[in-house]
C-alpha cells in the first residue's frame, strides 16, 4: 500500500504539475521583494552614490562631485580614528564578555538546578527589556548623587560617595559597556543552551570512564563541539555592538569629552547635527567595510580554533 | 551517577547570584517609579519609598493629552508603539512566510542568493539606511506618521521573518504536503491547508521577534517623528529622559511600562524563543 502510494508519488513528481516552480516561486517572493527592496536597495545605492558629493544640506539640489574626498577626509580625521577606537573596544569588550558569561550561565543552566525553568525565565528578562529603558535604567543606577550603585559600595565599605560614573571618558565608555553586557548575555545563553542540548550525553559518561576530568571534558568535548554555536553568536553579536548608538544617545550622548563616541553615534552627529549628508553618507559606508571585515576576522580565529582557548 | 553535594550547593549559589544581578536593576526600576519624587533625591538615601505612590502611573493612564503634559504623552507613545508594533508585525509575518514557503521547499535559480541577499539586509547598520530613507519619506510626505514608521520597519523587518519562517518550513516533513497534493490539492492549497496550520510554534516565535524588533526601535523613530503623532515609546522617553532636571522615578514610571509588553510576551512565548531563534541557524 505505502510502495504504491510511493509510485504515485514518483509519477506524478516527473510530471507536469512539479514544473513552473520558478513562476510560482517568483511569486511568492515578489511581496516581499516589494516590501524590502524599493527602501532598501534604493538607500543603499543612494548613500553609495552621494558619499562622492559634497552634500551639506537636505534640500534637493546640484552639489559638487568631489570623488573619494570624503573618504579620504575620514582616514585624516582624528575624531574618527578616535570613534573607531571607541567602537572596536567596545565591540571587542562587549563581545568578550558576554561570551564567556554566556557560556557560565548557559552551563549553569543546563545542570541539575532545582526550578530550572524559573531560572531560564529570569534569563530571558533583559534581553525582552527594551535598549532604550535600559540605557536609562543604569544611567539612573549610575547617578553621582542618587545613584544605588554608590550607596551599595557605601553600605559595603568599598568608597564610591559622590562618584560620577559616567563624568570621565575612559570609565564612562566601560559603564556603558557593562550596561551594554547586562542586556546581551541573554542572546548569548540561549544559543549556547540551544547547542548544549545537542551534546549527546553519553560522550561524558565515556570520557569519564577513559579517566577524563569534568575540566577536561569541558575543553575537549563541550568547547568544540559548541563551535558552531559560539561562531554564529559571536558575529551575530559583533555586528550588533559595532553599530551600537541607542544605548549611547540615552546614556551619555557621546560624552563626556566625546569619550562614548562610536561610529555609528559620530556618523549620525555629522548627518543630523551638522548636516553633512555627504560626509555621513561616505562614513556609514566605512561602517558597512568595518562589519565585513570584522565579520570575516572572527570566522577566520573560530576556524582556526584561536578563540576556543581564550574564551 | 548523582552529583557531589559540594556541585549541587555551587550550582544553587551561582544561580541566586545570577538571579539577584539580573532582577536587581529590575527592581530598582519598579522601586523609582513608585518612590515620590522627594525621596528619590533625599539624604539618608531610601531603599524603599517611606510613602510609596502610584501617582505616576495614574497620571501616565488618566491625564488628558495637550501637547505638553509627560506624563500624557508617555501614553500616546505607548499607543503610537502598539499600533506602529502590531501593523508592523502583522504585515511583515503575512509577506515574509509567502517567501519563506519559496524558500523553504520550490527549486528555482538563485534561490541561494537571494536568501543571502534578503539576509544581508539584516545585517546592514540602519545607519547606512537611514539618510536617503529620510528624504525618501519627506518627499512622500509620511515624516512624523505612524504610517511612514510601519513602511520603514516592514522592510527593516520582513527578512527577518522570512529567514526563521524559512527554517521552520524545512523543520516540517515534506510527506504531508506531497500526500495532499497527490489527494488533489494544489501547491497553494497544501501551503494553506496542511502548511500554515502546523506552523503555529514558528508563527508565534517569528511574529513575537518582529513585534519586540518594531518596539524596541529606535534610531529610525528619533529621526522620521517629531510630534506625539507618531512618536513611539522609546524615542519618548529618550527625550524626556535627556532634559536637564526632569523626574526619574517618572522615566522610570515610563521604562516599567514600556518594558512590560515585550517582557510579558516573552515569558509566555519563551520556549519558542529559544527554539526559533537558534532553529536552522546553528546547521546553517
Amino acid at each position: 500500500m505505502i510502495e504504491e502510494k510511493r509510485n504515485v508519488l514518483e509519477r506524478f513528481k516527473s510530471s507536469g504539475r512539479f514544473r513552473g516552480e520558478g513562476i510560482l516561486a517568483f511569486a511568492l517572493i515578489l511581496p516581499s521583494l516589494l516590501v524590502v527592496g524599493w527602501i532598501i536597495l534604493y538607500p543603499i545605492l543612494r548613500t553609495f552614490w552621494m558619499s562622492f558629493f559634497d552634500i551639506e544640506s537636505p534640500l534637493p539640489g546640484s552639489y559638487p562631485f568631489v570623488g573619494l574626498h570624503n573618504y579620504f577626509a575620514a582616514f585624516k580625521s582624528s575624531d574618527f580614528r578616535m570613534v573607531t577606537e571607541h567602537s572596536l573596544y567596545f565591540t571587542f569588550v562587549s563581545t568578550f564578555f558576554e561570551l564567556t558569561l554566556g557560556i557560565l550561565i548557559a552551563l549553569l543552566l543546563n545542570s541539575p538546578l532545582k526550578f530550572r525553568g524559573f531560572w531560564r525565565s529570569i534569563v530571558v528578562i533583559p534581553w525582552a527589556l527594551p535598549t532604550i529603558v535600559n540605557g536609562a535604567l543604569w544611567k539612573w543606577i549610575y547617578n553621582g548623587n542618587y545613584g544605588v550603585l554608590n550607596e551599595l559600595l557605601h553600605v559595603f565599605h568599598l568608597g564610591g560617595q559622590g562618584h560620577n560614573w559616567l563624568g570621565s571618558p575612559f570609565e564612562a565608555l566601560n559603564m556603558v559597556i557593562i550596561a551594554d553586557i547586562w542586556k546581551n548575555t541573554s542572546l548569548v545563553v540561549f544559543f549556547i543552551l540551544a547547542g548544549l542540548q545537542t551534546i549527546p550525553s553519553d560522550l561524558y559518561e565515556a570520557a569519564k570512564v577513559d579517566g577524563s576530568t569534568p575540566i577536561k571534558s569541558f575543553w575537549n568535548i563541550t568547547i568544540p563541539l559548541l563551535v558552531p554555536s559560539i561562531m554564529v553568536v559571536v558575529i551575530l553579536r559583533t555586528i550588533d555592538a559595532f553599530k551600537v548608538f541607542d544605548i549611547i544617545y540615552i546614556m551619555t550622548k557621546g560624552g563626556p569629552a566625546s569619550g562614548t563616541q562610536t561610529i555609528s553615534f559620530y556618523t549620525y552627529q555629522q548627518t543630523f547635527s551638522n548636516e553633512y549628508f555627504g560626509y555621513g553618507s561616505a562614513l556609514a559606508y566605512l561602517i558597512v567595510i568595518f562589519t565585513l571585515v570584522i565579520a570575516w576576522f572572527y570566522i577566520k580565529l573560530l576556524r582556526q580554533g584561536t578563540l576556543e582557548g581564550v574564551s | 551517577m548523582k552529583p557531589s553535594r559540594a556541585y549541587t550547593i555551587f550550582i544553587h549559589v551561582a544561580a541566586v547570584l545570577m538571579g539577584v544581578v539580573i532582577l536587581g536593576p529590575f527592581l530598582w526600576l519598579f522601586i523609582s517609579s513608585i518612590s515620590p519624587a522627594k525621596e528619590l533625591i533625599s539624604v539618608p538615601f531610601h531603599w524603599f519609598p517611606s510613602h510609596p505612590t502610584i501617582s505616576r502611573f495614574k497620571d501616565i493612564f488618566l491625564q488628558s493629552a495637550n501637547g505638553e503634559n509627560v506624563s500624557a504623552n508617555f501614553r500616546v507613545s505607548m499607543v503610537n508603539s502598539f499600533i506602529v508594533a502590531t501593523g508592523t508585525t502583522f504585515i511583515s509575518i503575512l509577506v515574509g512566510s509567502l517567501g519563506a514557503y519559496a524558500f523553504a521547499r520550490l527549486k528555482f535559480r538563485f534561490r541561494r542568493t537571494m536568501l543571502f541577499g534578503f539576509l544581508s539586509v539584516y545585517m546592514l547598520p540602519p545607519i547606512v539606511l537611514v539618510i536617503p530613507l529620510y528624504l525618501i519619506i519627506a518627499n512622500m510626505g509620511l515624516l512624523d506618521t505612524k504610517l511612514g514608521l510601519i513602511i520603514t520597519y516592514c522592510s527593516l523587518i520582513t527578512p527577518f521573518t522570512l529567514w526563521t519562517m524559512s527554517n521552520y518550513f524545512r523543520t516540517l516533513p515534506a510527506d504531508l504536503e506531497e500526500a495532499a497534493r497527490v489527494d488533489g490539492c494544489s501547491r497553494l492549497g497544501a501551503f494553506f491547508r496542511i502548511v500554515i496550520p502546523l506552523s503555529k510554534p514558528g508563527l508565534f516565535a517569528s511574529a513575537l521577534f518582529a513585534f519586540l524588533l518594531a518596539w524596541d526601535e529606535f534610531l529610525f523613530a528619533l529621526i522620521f517623528t517629531s510630534t506625539t503623532n507618531s512618536k513611539t515609546i522609546p524615542v519618548a522617553i529618550a527625550e524626556f529622559a535627556g532634559k536637564y532636571s526632569s523626574d526619574y522615578g517618572l522615566v522610570c514610571a515610563g521604562g516599567v511600562l514600556a518594558a512590560l509588553p515585550p517582557v510579558i510576551l516573552a515569558l509566555i512565548f519563551q520556549k519558542n524563543i529559544v527554539g526559533g531563534l537558534t532553529a536552522g541557524s546553528v546547521k546553517g
